[in-house]
């Protein structure tokens, strides 16, 4: 034996997966033919084929939006919150009976170590179905008044880096609250939520209260843009979510936007050292930094940069990275070759401003889309790689000498949506907490994600909250907030109804 | 900034002082403990708990059980010893497994500062150094478990110890004095019995220093304790006694783990860790060796650097030995009991 | 040839155990005709102490656990209750002489009842607690916590939803309880008690005496080491010498309710103790 710490594989089977060769659409309750050009998803850890993706047209959604709007008049909204709690709860079950299946296929097809897809993101998904059933028929206690209303269907729209579980934050808390849906998983990361489709079979999910239709772009703008949804919930790029800020204005839908970041981990020169190193790191490179409030900038008090990147790069050191499958890989693949390009781009124009690149050593295997963890030093504040967001395994590290420079430097951004503060004085963590314009803060931990506690950001990060009492509020209408904004909406969502009944025709 | 190696070249004191960098009293002492780096208990448990998912299989499970075997200083420590309970202890130490011939040595017996006489007896020709296929005599001594007695008694324990033939010398530290505040006690008490643990011709007894986290309670505590320890000449610095509840547990051999890496980037010094009590399988005994991999590195995993304090645990890695030869599930009619 | 019944044996249920009443004495449960059904643990006033020290014991690790735990364990009963549906709405039956439409309402109303409150385990902190805009630089956070070991008197009249609707809001926030069931349906809370004991409920959260309201209650009223006295189902008792008893210590108190207690918030809430925690806040 060459090396205790090269440790011998230890591969999570496949074989627990029942994939089909091609799925279809889920609407109305079954699997159905879309009209759109399918695709493929591949897995990018190898960049084999997994299975054939049919894509959903102008039709389909149009199909969809009316499945959803059908079920939530005849059946959804007639339901007591009680026995949608009760779904919600069996959902729930289901999540964590069939937990390990869903682990390994969210592995398989988005590229994220199984440890994290077992440990981190299908207990978070049980989580928070669990957590919403229980809300069903508490509404009045939401705070929103008594008897809140639902708002009718919601589009939603979810990302690649979390599939599942950012399925899981759509669809719950709209759930809860008495509305149906239509939703889009990423192109790159449909599987899981197929796989989900086959759960609410077995929960018995009345029909076409969820819809799932798969699509590129085009098929996400079909949806949020159609005339019969009340409701938008979007989580992807800023740039995207400016788009769909802009198209439903005026049209009286909903909107929830939950965009990108560029979060400020701040490190003091009295943190836990040994901690907060973990946390930079699992700031940054957890889920192979493709999270929207990745602390990708580290500000780290000047008297001790020099100590802190040291034992950041000795850190490094036993991060393996490789096939995703393996039980002890702590770097997977990135999602695609398009975002692997982005990511090399932006490391080359940070290298390109002048700043200072170090890599881990990975062995990169041959086949599939790798990007080994990358330090950026000597940052400046205006340099790229301090202001854009690269959605990778790429930190930027920039210093700070006073509380007020540190709380500064890290507000200084059109983002805001989470922030890490390093201390052992709460004094100190709770000031700094207060002037952070970010709408999550970490204080000694990163990275923390509960069905309770509420997530969303600040300025361009997005707005609306996931998560929590507040994550409700996205779902439901006031009975304070009627009137005519209220009649603008129901109008409109009765001219949908007429339109896409007419066009079922 | 580099420190001399070992304590046989420079005292204590003096290398204490040298690293703090002034005069050596109660307060500079206590200063410099205090502006360690802070534990965030949460934070280190995280981590403890990250490093027990990785997945030790095949040939580095098949490698990993030998090493552990390697690495146990197999144990006895009850009042009711016996010289013939210490034989049988010293027959399964070199025979752990008789079915099975490559099954490795352990590393050390341990034993109360009386027994060693029969220690060393029933070890015969194999008493020696571990790296030399020989088997260490451990002794525990300075009125373990409690340590409650005067530092003359503690002295005699040490001396007598020495004396019968320990190689190696585990000794607690004044829990009292550490928690009421008095540091120079604690460091004092160390010196004295490092200087007790040398012998005739000038080499010197390895001296353990047992924290008993347990009762030190808090990660800030154990941290501080540990570079005391270190400070004041340790060759190791020991989790607990087994007497007292919680004994080892992974987070906190995590830190200690943490404070010998810290201390070998300051002075080049390496120093050993040793959990003991409370590891009784073989499961929780691989993550304390992916621990120790992944925080000090893998050096650290020999004998000499690295021990488990044990007496189930060895039969535990023997059952799951023989599961990775026969393909069977084995049970405890086919091991021992020392 | 039929089948001859091996006829169930009801215990006293304290500590996760089902022990025999520590005097020994039992008291015949008819059906509503008379007939023979079974001979119910009679409970004394050392096991109602037993049960004390067994909540004790137990409390601190279930307000320990997460609220995420807690409300899986209370949905896990509801789970094992709902699989025994037939086994209750029989006992129902027989007990309270009622048709089994009647008794098939009532478990459906306990596992709903339990469902509603397993739900809030979670969610009540953020009902009940918030953060206070104090003027000064501090932060304040006020939360709910349990207030320990809780008494109750269940409604007399009920077998399994009385029962319920008092011991579920008790111990979904945290909290260990004894529980008088009703005197003379008792059959249901022992059944009950064997739904707790294999769904992951720690042995002591609930403990469940079956026996004379009006004999155990002042024990448990006047015990200084219990928090909390529901006197839901002593409407019938000397209820004001239970409230007097209690106030030695000043025991928690909510008086008696006509039939089935709601619904409530309030009824969880009022076993909690609200904590305020200030803390200051500085940048330099």
């Amino acid at each position: 034996m060459t090396s205790f710490l090269e440790y011998a594989p230890a591969p999570e089977s496949t074989a627990i997966l029942d994939l089909k060769p091609s799925y279809g659409l889920f609407i109305g309750g079954e699997f159905v033919g879309g009209h759109g050009a399918g695709f493929t998803t591949i897995s990018p850890s190898t960049e084999k084929h997994i299975a054939d993706i049919a894509s959903a047209d102008a039709q389909d959604v149009d199909l969809a939006v009316a499945a959803a709007r059908r079920a939530y008049e005849r059946t959804w909204s007639k339901l007591s919150g009680a026995d949608r709690g009760k779904y919600l709860f069996r959902i729930a079950r289901l999540v964590q009976e069939r937990a390990r299946e869903l682990a390994v296929a969210e592995s398989l097809d988005n590229g994220k170590p199984i440890k994290e897809a077992r440990d981190v993101d299908v207990p978070l998904v049980a989580a928070w179905f669990f957590y919403y059933a229980g809300w069903a028929d508490k509404l009045d206690y939401a705070g929103l008044g008594a008897n809140p209303r639902s708002l009718g269907v919601a589009a939603q729209v979810v990302p690649w880096n979390f599939p599942l579980l950012m399925l899981a934050w759509k669809i719950a808390p709209a759930l809860a609250a008495g509305n149906t849906v239509v939703i889009k998983p990423a192109e790159t990361t449909p599987l899981t939520a197929l796989i989900f489709a086959e759960i609410l079979q077995q929960a018995d999910l009345p029909a076409g209260v969820v819809n799932i239709i798969t699509g590129a772009g085009e098929t996400g703008e079909l949806l949020v843009n159609h005339p019969g949804v009340d409701k938008v919930a979007f989580t992807g790029s800023t740039a995207v979510g400016k788009a769909i800020a802009r198209s439903t204005a005026g049209s009286g839908k909903k909107v929830t936007l939950e965009l990108g970041g560029k979060a400020a981990n701040i490190v003091f020169d009295d943190a836990p050292i040994d901690q907060a190193i973990e946390g930079i790191v699992t700031g940054i490179f957890f889920n192979q930094g493709h999270v929207c409030c990745a602390g990708s900038r580290l500000l780290v008090q000047e008297n001790i940069h020099d100590e802190v990147v040291a034992r950041l790069k000795a850190r490094l050191s036993t991060l393996r990275l490789g096939d995703p499958l393996d039980k002890n890989t702590d770097i997977g693949a990135i999602n695609s070759r398009a975002q692997l390009d982005r990511i090399r781009e932006l490391s080359a124009i940070g290298e390109s401003e002048g700043a200072e690149r170090w890599t881990a050593e990975c062995a990169i295997p041959e086949n599939g889309f790798w990007f080994a963890p990358t330090i950026f030093t000597n940052v400046s504040t205006s340099n790229r790689i301090a202001r854009d967001e690269v959605f990778g395994p790429v930190l930027s590290v920039l210093t700070f000498r006073t509380p007020a420079e540190a709380v500064a430097r890290a507000n200084n951004t059109p983002y805001g949506l989470s922030a890490g503060i390093w201390s052992s004085n709460g004094s100190r963590i709770l000031a700094v907490a207060d002037r952070l314009r970010a709408g999550v803060v970490w204080a000694n931990t990163f990275n923390q994600f509960d069905p309770a506690s509420p997530f969303g950001g600040y300025k361009e990060s997005g707005y609306g909250r996931e998560g929590g009492r507040h994550g409700l509020a996205a779902y439901l209408e006031s009975s304070s907030l009627q009137d005519s904004a209220g009649a603008v909406r129901a109008g409109s969502a009765r001219r949908a109804v007429t339109a896409t009944r007419k066009a079922a025709k | 900034m580099t420190i001399a190696p070992a304590s046989i070249e420079l005292a204590p004191a003096e290398r204490a002082a040298r690293l703090i960098g002034t005069e050596l009293t109660e307060k500079s002492l206590r200063l410099h403990l205090e502006g360690l780096p802070r534990v965030d208990a949460v934070g280190l448990e995280a981590r403890a708990a990250s490093l027990g998912t990785r997945s030790i299989k095949t040939t580095s499970k098949a490698w990993a059980l030998d090493k552990i075997i390697g690495l146990i200083d197999l144990t006895t420590l009850e009042g009711a010893d016996t010289p013939g309970k210490v034989r049988s202890l010293v027959a399964k130490a070199i025979t752990p497994d008789a079915a099975d011939p490559s099954t490795p040595r352990v590393a050390a017996v341990c034993v109360y500062g009386d027994m060693v006489g029969s220690a060393v007896e029933a070890l015969g020709a194999l008493h020696g150094d571990p790296d030399a296929g020989g088997i260490s005599v451990a002794a525990v001594a300075t009125a373990f478990p409690s340590g409650r007695a005067s530092l003359a008694v503690k002295l005699a324990d040490t001396a007598d110890a020495v004396a019968a033939g320990a190689d190696e010398i585990d000794m607690v530290i004044d829990r009292g004095a550490y928690l009421s505040g008095r540091f120079g006690v604690v460091f004092d008490q160390i010196v004295a019995v490092k200087a007790a643990c040398r012998r005739a011709d000038g080499s010197y007894a390895h001296l353990k220093v047992i924290l008993e986290t347990g009762e030190l309670n808090t990660y800030d505590n154990v941290r501080r304790a540990s570079w005391l320890a270190i400070l004041a000449g340790a060759d190791f610095i020991k989790t607990s006694t087994g007497k007292v509840a919680p004994a080892a547990t992974l987070p906190v051999t995590l830190l200690m783990l943490e404070v010998v890496r810290d201390w070998h980037a300051l002075t080049g010094e390496m120093i050993g860790v040793k959990p003991a009590g409370g590891i009784r399988s073989s499961k929780d005994a691989i993550k304390y060796l992916v621990t120790v991999a992944e925080t000090a590195g893998e050096e650290w995993l020999t004998p000499h650097l690295f021990r488990f304090g044990a007496s189930s645990l060895l039969n535990d890695v023997l059952l799951q030995r023989q599961k990775l030869t026969t393909g069977r599930y084995s049970g405890a009619d086919y091991v021992t009991l020392d | 040839m039929t089948h001859l019944t091996i006829p169930k044996t009801y215990k006293l249920y304290i500590g996760g155990k089902f022990p025999r009443s520590e005097s020994g004495r039992v008291y015949e449960i008819t059906t509503a005709k008379g007939a023979f059904l079974a001979n119910a643990a009679k409970a004394s006033r050392k096991d109602a102490r037993d049960a004390v020290v067994a909540a004790r014991a137990a409390q601190p690790g279930w307000s320990g656990a997460t609220a995420y735990n807690r409300g899986q364990v209370l949905y896990r009963v509801a789970e094992v209750l709902e699989g025994r549906r037939a086994q209750f709405v029989d006992e129902i039956v027989q007990g309270e002489g009622v048709a089994a439409s009647v008794a098939s309402a009532q478990v459906d109303a306990a596992i709903d009842t339990w469902v509603w409150y397993a739900g809030w385990a979670d969610k009540y902190v953020q009902v009940a607690g918030n953060a206070n805009a104090v003027s000064g630089p501090y932060f304040n956070l006020s939360t709910p916590e349990p207030t320990g070991v809780v008494a109750v008197v269940a409604p007399p009249g009920s077998s399994l939803l009385g029962l319920v609707s008092v011991v579920a809001p008790v111990v979904t926030t945290g909290n260990a309880v004894v529980v008088l069931a009703s005197e003379a349906t008792p059959l249901s809370a022992i059944s009950l008690a064997e739904v707790l004991a294999t769904s992951d409920v720690p042995g002591g959260v609930i403990n469940i005496l079956t026996g004379s309201a009006s004999e155990i209650a002042p024990w448990l009223a006047g015990h200084a080491d219990v928090n909390g006295l529901d006197l839901a189902g002593a409407g019938d008792l000397d209820w004001v010498d239970l409230q007097v008893a209690g106030a030695e210590t000043l025991t928690r108190v909510l008086p008696p309710v006509d039939g089935i207690p709601a619904l409530s918030l309030e009824r969880m809430l009022a076993f909690t103790e609200t904590k305020t925690v200030w803390h200051t806040k500085s940048m330099i």
